[in-house]
């Protein structure tokens, strides 16, 4: 049966979080898009800082953002677990989003993943499987924390994984002999005047 | 108005209401389970489809649809029941089907609708999802597997109870209902939630298992738990009193009720007194009814009245009340008082009623609070006051104690020093209040049940008048009472007569001798170690203060166990019913007074309910508007002279306990614990 756990116990607590000086100065850039009164609206972009600051947002993260954005602490909890890009637990430096989306998955995605799951040890990497991340004409599809990968199969996500590894941060995009989502191999059409 | 046609049938509706209301006007029942009269609009269950001319060839929530003139709608096409069927089906999806073993059984909504569109068989095969149980408090148990998401328990949280702390955490199939940090909820109100939840996921925590609803025998009463009289329904099964649920009454308590007014029934069943006692040396021993008159008789007869004083209670009806005044003015004597806590009021009736009664709470458009904590004291109106803040355009103030009032309040200042800036129009407010068509002054016993409360009540006419507050059309002073009795005492005369002596100088008196008997009817909010050697008479319900000191005690009923009247802080005369009888020897209580009188040779000239009640109405014609609430008689009263700069203090300091039902109740004492043990965390 599944069960459904919104607040994991298990998950390490943070006692204190407080926006650094320069994190700070974007949350206030964030705010002052909206009118006056209504900085509530900036929540999923502080969030999101928090998050960037942070790694992952523990509770007293989001507790910080409500204080700041003059929320009650429930309203920030809501947001922070509808979307899936606020990571409630620890991960691992590079989040391994990989898609398993009927697209993705006809190209090859069970070998993705295996090669994932594969290097995932919580420290360098984390993996989630995630539905379709909108890339599906370059499928199979990873995203990395802010990248994506694309047009992957085992042994380039080896090699993309391998790089991280070292310390290198691999070209994003496909990972083919192709231009975004131009034919393999250059045109094909469209080749004359 | 906008013309709509409902099922074939034309109709002439309010603009601006939904298709929903449209519906229920027409007669029709529209079935719904996010939809609530008293909450902001959701819609998010599709329970309540129906199909709409013009517009999209599809159903559509009635709850979200505003009515348009010309419309057609149509509530019992073969698409609006496929589609409600298809509603239901999902809903069930996920619900336990656990009936049998659910609180709600008998009286829930899903069962119902369930009854009208469910299918007979479940098409769904695979698991049902498992939701963890949350905790809420000593009062509102949990099962999550049962919630349907229809968010009514969020938006009550929110918008009524002015607490955010529940919300949805999760989307889709990983939706939950929950505080997601574990904690009790921090309302008086919590016990509404129960009443909201559609189906079985809140239930009562204290009631649970204890009995179904169709066993039940439902009685219309009044609440008499704090002053506001909230209109209330008592269960009883047998002569035990199950549970209290609200009656609505949008003039008093809407549709609401506090968790007192609801948990503190099994106050009802602890420390009973079931049979007269009577003190043998230092001891209370068991009496027979003659054997307690008899004591009384041989004490009093023969004493000058002016020795002997009488205190009614904070929760006595009036019956009891004329009966005892009746009684003192026979026995002689001027000594009677119903004020236990020394309130400054005895002046024409409008000095001592919350004039614009609560619904001038909706209209009023600057609010000064003086000496009153509202959420303590009657957390339901101060429901109405937070509804008033949230409808905006209102400014609010306070004079006296700093509490967190569940809406935002500008804190002017203290005590009296303050009132008299205002009233001199030396603060930022005064023009606020100035400016206000419909200024409303609710002034609490906090500021009144002092040394200088008759001077602090001539200030708050005075800035009432000032304000011009006072006229044809509105009266913005209110006074908030604390007691149920309080407002019926006053109406009935139950203030020292010439040369008579109010509660203090009856203390006084005791001590110095001067008084020798005292007849305490429910009283127990007094000093008792300052009774001197009096000889004191204790006719009530419970062995709280009063009975521990007495020499003689009657055992009188509680307000679920007598037919009686109370006057509320409106002033709005309404009747109690008896719900059950008193246990063993207990008796209503005029009909004691009455019994007493005949043995103290002053037989009152009432024998049946229904004199006792003539005597109300020829004592005060108030008492013959029952449920109505009139504008009352201003004049002046207060006495202007000097004040002290001592803060105003609530009169409530807890609010889970503040009469003897309460205070012998366990469920208030574990929702004491629970609220100290959040405010230690917070
Ligand atoms: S707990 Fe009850 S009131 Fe709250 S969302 Fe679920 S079904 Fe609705
Ligand atoms: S299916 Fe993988 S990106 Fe769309
Ligand atoms: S009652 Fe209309 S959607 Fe729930």
């Amino acid at each position: 049966m599944a069960m459904i756990t919104a607040d994991p116990k298990d998950v390490p607590q943070v006692a204190h979080f407080s926006f650094t000086p320069e994190y700070m100065a974007k949350v206030e850039e964030q705010i002052a898009h909206y009118p006056p009164g209504r900085q509530a609206s900036a929540v999923i972009a502080v969030l999101d800082l928090a998050q960037r600051q942070h790694g992952w947002l523990p509770r007293a993260a989001m507790n910080e953002v409500a204080r700041i954005l003059d929320m009650a602490p429930i309203r920030v909890y809501e947001v922070a677990t509808f979307y899936t890009m606020f990571q409630l637990r620890p991960k691992g430096k590079y989040l391994l989003q990989v898609c398993t989306t009927t697209p993705c998955w006809l190209r090859g995605s069970d070998a993705v993943m295996k090669a994932c799951q594969h290097a995932a040890d919580g420290e360098l990497f984390s993996v989630q499987e995630v539905e379709c991340l909108g890339g599906c004409v370059n499928a199979p599809v990873v995203q990395i924390n802010d990248d994506f990968y694309e047009d992957l199969d085992e042994a380039s996500m080896n090699k993309v994984l391998d790089a991280f590894r070292r310390g290198e941060t691999p070209k994003p995009g496909p990972q083919v002999d192709r231009q975004t989502s131009a034919p393999e191999g250059g045109l094909t059409t469209l080749k004359g005047e | 108005m906008p013309k709509v046609k409902i099922d074939g049938v034309e109709l002439e509706v309010p603009a601006g209401i939904t298709v929903l209301q449209a519906c229920e006007l027409a007669g029709l029942e529209i079935p719904r389970f996010c939809y609530h009269d008293r909450l902001s609009i959701a819609g998010n269950c599709r329970m309540c489809l129906v199909e709409v001319k013009p517009g999209p060839p599809k159903p559509q929530a009635s709850c979200a649809l505003p009515v348009a003139d010309k419309q057609e709608i149509f509530t019992q096409t073969p698409t609006v029941q496929k589609a409600r069927k298809g509603v239901m089906e999902f809903l069930l999806i996920n619900h336990p089907l656990d009936c049998p073993i659910c609180d709600q059984g008998g009286e829930c909504d899903l069962q119902d609708q369930a009854m009208a569109y469910g299918f007979d068989r479940s098409r769904y095969h695979e698991n049902k999802r498992a939701v963890p149980d949350k905790e809420l408090g000593p009062l509102v148990k949990t099962s999550m597997n049962r919630c349907i998401h229809c968010t009514r328990c969020i938006r009550f949280a929110t918008e009524v109870a002015g607490v955010e702390q529940l919300g949805a955490t999760g989307r889709g199939e990983s939706m939950e209902v929950t505080t997601y940090v574990e904690q009790a909820l921090a309302t008086e109100l919590s016990g509404n939630l129960v009443d909201l939840c559609p189906v079985g996921a809140l239930t009562s925590k204290p009631y649970a298992f204890e009995a179904r609803s169709w066993e039940l025998t439902k009685t219309e009463s009044v609440d008499v738990l704090d002053a506001l009289g909230s209109n209330i329904r008592i269960d009883t099964r047998g002569a035990q009193v199950m549970r209290v649920l609200p009656r609505l009454n949008d003039d008093v308590n809407e549709e609401w009720i506090s968790d007192k007014t609801r948990h503190a029934i099994d106050g009802l069943r602890h420390q009973r007194l079931d049979r007269p006692y009577v003190r043998k040396g230092n001891k209370l021993v068991e009496a027979t009814w003659d054997e307690a008159f008899g004591a009384i008789a041989a004490k009093l007869n023969g004493m000058e009245g002016s020795k002997i004083a009488a205190i009614a209670g904070d929760q006595c009806d009036a019956e009891s009340m004329i009966a005892l005044k009746d009684l003192l003015t026979a026995l002689g004597s001027p000594n009677i008082d119903c004020r236990q806590d020394g309130a400054k009021l005895d002046g024409p009736r409008g000095s001592y009623i919350f004039n614009p009664g609560v619904r001038g709470i909706d209209q009023a458009d600057a609010i000064l609070l003086v000496g009153t904590n509202p959420r303590a004291e009657s957390p339901v109106l101060n429901a109405r006051i937070r509804k008033r803040y949230v409808h905006g355009n209102v400014a609010i103030a306070s004079i006296g104690p700093a509490e967190d009032l569940t809406y935002p309040v500008v804190r002017l200042g203290a005590g009296p020093a303050t009132l008299r800036d205002l009233v001199d129009g030396k603060l930022d407010f005064a023009q606020k209040l100035q400016g206000a068509k419909h200024p409303l002054i609710i002034v609490g016993m906090g500021a009144l049940s002092r040394e200088d409360g008759a001077a602090v009540l001539a200030m708050a006419r005075e800035l009432a008048e000032k304000l011009n507050a006072v006229r044809e059309d509105w009266n913005g002073f209110a006074v908030l009472h604390t007691a149920a009795a309080r407002v019926g005492g006053l109406d009935l005369g139950l203030v020292p007569g010439e040369g008579g002596r109010d509660v203090a100088g009856i203390l006084e008196g005791c001590q110095k001798k001067e008084i020798e008997a005292v007849f305490l009817l429910a009283a127990d909010e007094i000093d008792t170690t300052k009774l001197g050697k009096a000889f004191v008479i204790y006719q009530g319900h419970h062995g709280d203060a009063g009975a521990h000191r007495a020499d003689v005690i009657l055992p009188g009923a509680a307000y679920t166990e007598k037919p009686g009247i109370y006057v509320n802080t409106e002033g709005r005369v309404q009747v109690g019913r008896r719900a059950g009888y008193p246990p063993g020897d207990a008796r209503e209580d005029w009909a004691i007074l009455r019994a007493l009188s005949e043995r103290l040779g002053k037989t009152l000239p009432y024998d049946t309910l229904h004199q006792v009640r003539s005597r109300l109405v020829a004592v005060n014609k108030v008492f013959a508007a029952i449920d109505q609430q009139a504008p009352a008689a201003w004049g002046p009263f207060g006495k202007a002279g000097a004040t002290t700069d001592v803060p105003f203090k609530s009169a409530v300091a807890n609010f889970y306990m503040t009469c003897p039902i309460s205070r012998a109740s366990k469920i208030m004492a574990d929702c004491m614990a629970s609220r100290s043990h959040l405010m230690a965390a917070e």
